[in-house]
């Protein structure tokens, strides 16, 4: 499993499923550019992984923003001359149900989710058409089948999956050499899961805790690390013939 | 290697790779081996997977090769005490044997029909209950492990001339999730996961393409190839066997941890379109 010399770059990589797979694409021979809105966590990340005599470089990018996203790539190509793979994971999740759903809360998760995807996958595509690459969407098993109290989410992550498709083909048309697969996580032990508990009542987060974890056949959450490897192998060579292609790991809740 | 790497490869463990003889069973069998597995290799060509074992033992790799009938629970049986008395430890089987049968369903028999279910369902049937008989909790070795069903694109999608075995496929991406979910909820740590590669260059591939031509789709094997390379797989290339080996290797392996009923597919596009 290798990704040596190859210019990555992570969206929302200060934490959780973000912060395990910039590591471990460090790990892997990659140079990884760290990228978050939140510059304390993502430099944090920079400089773990710096300490372990691999090689990255933090980035401030909010997802969201247009001009943000061609200044980074800008960036990343004056100072590497390449960007080979972009794992498109920022995201957030709001747990309540369609009635109590706001039209403001909808289009935050789709922005950050789904539009944000597009922006990035776009502005990459422009550079990585040189070289060929690799580019992983982050959906989410709720990409694939449905929650009653993530109707949001749920949308967002479902474009996301059908949105990898379209451009794979399109990039597969064009002979950019560039794959694109999406990859579904189920739940997982990050802060965009206790979070979105943490905003709940407690006895309502205890509830969708236990609902969840008894929904999942191996009994467990991912940890982070777990999510990350496989995002290295279709970020990796090792994945030479998938694109368009969909990698669930949820511990068999979607097999169910 | 660190140890963020480590867990990519195979070493210390036991994999058993059926249909090893040739094509994705011996690509697999040869990675499982370079990424340091200890593998058995089965297919009813025996000198085959002697010849390949032979080779790999003299890189210093370790491999040993059987007689398996995958249709034979007398050859499975044996395969276990192999096991016992090589390294006393089973953790990967890859259930990849298998046959294709093509044709226009009007014109399929019964016969042949009866033939490949054996071949391709009741095999993997077979092999996943002796490995599981071996890996879960109080059995013989006990340690967990993982299994890969060899299932295709066919089990996912309809194609000319692959109902009946396309009907087998499916019955294997099936029966994966079915004991996917049963083992990881009994607690057996023995996750299962079916790959399904697309048109592959192997001998199979090439009955593949014959039957197109067979059943008239196309006037000759070339033709086929270009039908599918320029129409239906949008990378535009047939796949080799080291993409779905890399596959496996990544299903097989400590990097998969999570992974468990699932369906990978590895086919250049194919089924996204």
């Amino acid at each position: 499993m290798s990704c040596q010399g190859k210019v990555a770059l992570v969206t929302g990589g200060g934490v959780g499923i973000g912060e395990a797979t910039c590591r471990s694409l460090a790990a892997a021979g990659a140079i990884v550019v760290v990228t978050d809105i939140d510059e304390a966590s993502g430099s944090r990340v920079a400089d773990v992984i710096n300490a372990e005599g691999n090689s990255a470089i933090f980035m401030r990018l909010d997802v969201c923003d247009e001009p943000q996203w061609q200044a980074v790539i800008a960036q990343v190509i004056e100072r590497y001359g390449r960007l080979q793979i972009l794992i498109n994971n920022a995201g957030i999740a709001n747990i309540c149900g369609i009635e109590d759903e706001t039209l403001a809360g909808w289009r935050k998760t789709n922005t950050i989710n789904s539009d944000a995807v597009f922006i990035g996958t776009r502005e990459a595509i422009r550079v990585m058409k040189e070289t060929g690459g690799s580019i992983v969407n982050i959906s989410s098993i709720e990409g694939i089948v449905g929650d009653p109290m993530l109707p949001a989410y749920n949308a967002s992550k479902g474009a996301v999956r059908a949105f990898t498709k379209s451009v794979a083909l399109y990039c597969a048309d064009k002979n950019y050499g560039i794959r694109v697969n999406s990859v579904h996580p189920g739940y997982v032990t990050t802060p965009l899961v206790s979070g979105a508990l943490a905003r709940l009542a407690q006895s309502d987060a205890e509830a969708f805790a236990q609902r969840v974890v008894a929904s999942i056949p191996m009994g467990r959450m991912a940890e982070p690390a777990e999510i990350a490897k496989g995002i290295v192998f279709l970020a990796s060579d090792d994945a030479s013939y998938m694109t368009g292609s969909e990698l669930i790991m949820d511990g068999g809740y979607t097999a169910r | 290697m660190s140890k963020e790497l480590a867990v990519f490869g195979l070493e210390g463990k036991v994999a058993v790779v059926t249909g090893a003889g040739a094509g994705i069973g011996e690509a697999c069998a040869r990675l499982f081996a370079k990424a340091g597995a200890a593998v058995v290799l089965g297919d009813i060509n025996v000198e085959a997977c002697e010849r390949i074992a032979a080779e790999l033992n003299g890189q210093g790799l370790q491999a040993k090769a059987v007689r398996l009938d995958v249709t034979s629970e007398e050859d499975w049986a044996a395969l276990k005490q192999t096991l016992v008395a090589w390294k006393n430890r089973w953790d990967v089987l890859l259930n990849n044997a298998g046959i294709y049968i093509g044709g226009m369903l009007e014109n399929n028999t019964s016969a042949q029909v009866s033939k490949i279910n054996q071949i391709n369902i009741e095999s993997v049937f077979l092999g996943t209950r002796a490995a599981v008989e071996c890996m879960k909790p109080g059995a013989c070795f006990a340690n967990g492990g993982s299994i890969i069903n060899l299932s295709s694109i066919a089990g996912l999608i309809g194609v000319p001339g692959h109902s009946i075995y396309g009907a087998t496929k499916g019955a294997v991406r099936s029966l994966t999730k079915h004991s996917a979910v049963e083992f990881a909820k009994f607690g057996y740590g023995v996750r299962v996961n079916s790959l399904h590669p697309g048109l592959i260059e192997t001998a199979m591939g090439d009955q593949a393409l014959q039957d197109f031509v067979d059943i008239g789709v196309v006037a000759n094997v070339d033709e086929a190839a270009a039908l599918l390379k320029s129409a239906m797989i949008p990378m535009g290339r047939l796949g080799n066997v080291q993409d779905i080996a890399n596959a496996a290797l990544f299903l097989a392996s400590d990097a998969s941890s999570y992974v468990t009923g699932i369906e990978l597919t590895v086919d250049g596009g194919f089924c996204a379109a």
